[in-house]
């Protein structure tokens, strides 16, 4: 597999953060805009490039939860659930979208690639609580009900997008 | 851009942008800030730009130098903290505030107020059957003080020229040829301004000792990671007022020597990080930004840095291995970040509103800081009022207001009337504070006391239907989660306390366990690495000294509140039944069973607590409790 990843765009990020080993946080951020996730691929190279060990690339990598070493679907939904959504009811929100698309705590993305729930700590849009974002969208002053609305909006987009 | 080489270029090119900002006499403020904008509020922009266009009216998105008095500004400005009556345009001169605007309205608001000077008075906020079309009489701001948020809803929040009309990088110019460094860290240390970020720690202190330490390089860091759920503050200022962080960070560096800043910001704040971008782009441009400052002699360059979602780095010294390119653990104190920090060189950390006060306290000196809010405790706070509360948004007081004033007077009291219970203050780290403390007064010291902290200021309030075990509960998930797994105590000792609040709520608690709780919390704040083991356990600890007797009546089967679904018992009234089986066929799980005409039953251990049965009951026969 490893054989054919193309490293072209892995190599002009590291470039333009001049091989720098202190920038791998902002290396691992950019790739990951590019990919939506980190490919395992990637952590050879970047430990070569950067002249540290592939232990280290993957250490940071993992320690941060923004770094998904895992595929992620078209629709990123987060599910705010910081204090403020918390105490508005944020958990019937999370519980009606993962029922609606048959996922749970440990499977967060659909098989097809289209949609991944996952929580967040806090959005810092406390006012609108409870929220949920959709690929960093924000949808203020949610309710179960409307977050079956959303996924049955989304899944006519996707519809719409493959005819 | 022109470049300002000198401190007189720049004065006359704040008078240049003073008089074209005066002579703008009217503008339509429209909210830019993270909540507003999730209503829409970036449409209305446009859709009011557009219309203007079509009108053929005069109007400028961006301040001129050369405007014309005509002209009426269209601005996107910082939060204006109200954020439940969203999305929100403020009008000038008449400092009216249109709340709750639709793109339906923009069309009424230039034919009616643009061109005919008119109030709309649909828009205007209303409580208790009166008017309030101006913002400074709305009773939410009424009570307010705003300094640090004082240009947040007020300029553009993405121009540096505004910012540069309104006095700013007037403070910088003080502070480079006025001011020794001596003397800017002296204004400071007397303006008794302490850290806002959580521990209140004096800043003038941390520069005093970055200033007296010889290095080749030292650093100024700002702390933007703001990771207390229900906190907003910061984000606010980065996003409504980028350039006085800058100039904040800029004087400090003046003041200890140092030529460079990192600002590192959460990465769930992507409008913060641009916003900062922007202005420090637009800094560099203009030359007050990069080398030899205004021809002083003085260099300064800000990089940012974006978080990557690990609570953890809010802590100082795991922010600074994040920074560097590590694993966001803690570090052992001493050394002190002040003595060897980013990249072991000295360094001054404070977070973003502790920067944002510092151009007005060398610019209006620290007499008058000080005589806001009370000794030791001096200046205001920002606090981010949420939870259930009537009015969620922003708010700005003096030091030392009491928490009556915050909840009822600016707060507007609980939701939907229902009772007041308890607040928590300084999230996952604080504690709460019950009626008993209504009249406290918030600063650092007097939370002390009673075993909160004011930390970033996140301010949560809970009613009467909250459940304070579930609370507690869910501060130690969050803490447990965001556990770096450094040191023991942290890492296996909130596991251990999560384990037995989940068993508490799941109705499966012990009398002991409570002991346990209070022994655990006492193990892990005094062993605990960083600051995030040392207070992980206060919201344990603080439910535990005001509502004890909700923690017992848990571990004796029943949740006060009914909150904790595995502690409620769903009933059938068998008076009420007339055996209609309407139950048994909205029941997902099959638990209902009976015959037609007779009383109906709910076998306890299929229930799952859905309460469909008890919304489909047409004779409220189904009851919870």
């Amino acid at each position: 597999m490893s054989k054919q990843f193309d490293f072209t765009v892995v190599d002009k990020i590291i470039e333009q953060n001049g091989h720098d080993p202190r920038a791998i946080i902002s290396i691992l951020q950019e790739i990951q805009e590019h990919y939506h996730y980190i490919p395992r691929e990637v952590f050879p190279r970047i430990a070569e490039k950067l002249g540290v060990s592939e232990a280290k690339a993957y250490s940071v990598a993992t320690f941060y939860e923004n770094f998904s070493l895992e595929p992620k679907g078209k629709y990123v939904i987060k599910v705010c659930d910081g204090t403020a959504c918390h105490v508005r009811n944020s958990i019937p929100i999370l519980e009606r979208l993962r029922s609606e698309l048959g996922l749970s705590a440990s499977k967060k993305t659909t098989d097809d690639l289209n949609f991944t729930v996952e929580t967040v700590s806090c959005l810092g849009a406390c006012g609108l609580a409870p929220v949920i974002t959709v690929n960093d969208v924000v949808h203020p002053a949610m309710t179960p009900d409307k977050a079956s609305e959303l996924i049955k909006t989304l899944r006519e987009e996707l519809e719409l997008a493959n005819t | 851009m022109q470049i300002l080489k000198t401190r007189a270029e720049l004065d006359s090119y704040r008078e240049a942008a003073m008089s074209a900002l005066e002579a703008q006499k009217r503008k339509l403020l429209v909210c830019a800030g993270t909540g507003c904008v999730a209503g829409g509020s970036l449409k209305i922009y446009e859709r009011l730009s557009e219309l203007m266009k079509e009108k053929g009216l005069p109007y400028s998105v961006e301040l001129q130098l050369e405007a014309h008095d005509e002209t009426v500004g269209l601005k996107r400005c910082g939060c204006h903290g109200f954020c439940e009556m969203g999305p929100l345009v403020r009008v000038e001169p008449q400092g009216w505030l249109y709340t709750k605007v639709k793109i339906e309205d923009c069309e009424e608001i230039i034919d009616k107020t643009i061109i005919g000077g008119e109030l709309v008075e649909r828009l205007a906020y209303r409580k208790n059957g009166q008017i309030y079309p101006r913002q400074e009489d709305i009773p939410f701001y009424k009570k307010q003080t705003r300094v640090v948020l004082e240009h947040c809803g007020h300029i553009d929040a993405e121009s540096i020229t505004e910012y540069i009309a309104v006095g700013g990088y007037s403070a910088l110019e003080k502070a480079l040829f006025d001011m020794t460094g001596d003397e800017i860290v002296a204004e400071i240390k007397a303006s008794g301004l302490r850290g806002r970020g959580g521990a209140g720690f004096p800043a003038g202190i941390k520069w005093e000792t970055v200033r007296k330490l010889q290095a080749d390089q030292k650093y100024i860091l700002c702390n933007g990671d703001e990771g207390d759920p229900g906190a907003f503050m910061d984000r606010s200022i980065m996003e409504g007022d980028p350039h006085r962080v800058i100039e904040g960070m800029l004087i400090a560096g003046v003041a200890t020597g140092a030529t460079e800043g990192y600002i590192y910001v959460r990465a769930e704040y992507p409008m913060a990080v641009n916003r900062l971008k922007n202005a420090i782009n637009q800094a560099k441009e203009i030359g007050l930004l990069g080398k030899n400052i205004l021809g002083s002699g003085f260099d300064f360059e800000i990089h940012i840095n974006r978080g990557a979602g690990a609570f953890v780095c809010g802590e100082e010294t795991a922010l600074i291995s994040s920074i560097e390119g590590e694993r966001g653990f803690p570090r052992v104190r001493p050394p002190l970040t002040v003595e060897r920090g980013l990249f072991g060189k000295p360094t001054v950390p404070n977070n973003v509103e502790t920067y944002a006060n510092v151009a007005q306290i060398i610019n209006r000196g620290a007499a008058w800081f000080s005589s806001y809010g009370s000794p030791n405790n001096t200046g205001t706070k920002a606090f981010a009022l949420t939870g259930n509360i009537e009015n969620t948004g922003l708010i700005e007081v003096p030091m030392g207001t009491t928490l009556r004033e915050i909840i009822y007077d600016i707060g507007g009291g609980c939701r939907g009337g229902a009772e007041f219970k308890a607040v928590q203050i300084g999230g996952p780290s604080g504690g709460c504070l019950t009626k008993e403390h209504l009249d406290l007064p918030l600063d650092f010291d007097s939370l002390k006391n009673v075993g909160a902290i004011i930390g970033s200021g996140g301010l949560v309030v809970m009613d009467e239907h909250t459940c304070m075990v579930e609370v507690a509960r869910f501060f130690m998930n969050f803490t447990q989660n965001e556990s770096c797994g450094k040191c023991v105590p942290c890492r296996e000792g909130t596991k251990r306390m999560l384990e037995i609040l989940e068993r508490i709520v799941a109705g499966k608690g012990e009398e002991s366990d409570i002991d346990t709780l209070s022994e655990l919390a006492d193990m892990i704040i005094s062993t605990a690495l960083c600051g995030l083991g040392k207070t992980a356990p206060n919201p344990v600890r603080s439910t535990l000294q005001y509502f004890r007797d909700e923690y017992v009546a848990h571990v004796n089967g029943v949740c006060p509140t009914g909150r904790c679904k595995s502690l409620i018992k769903i009933t059938i009234d068998p008076e009420l039944c007339r055996g209609c089986s309407k139950c048994s066929r909205v029941c997902p799980v099959g638990a209902i069973s009976g015959k037609i005409k007779e009383p109906f039953v709910i076998d306890q251990s299929k229930c799952i607590k859905c309460e469909a049965c008890v919304n489909s009951c047409p004779f409220h026969a189904i009851k919870e409790g």
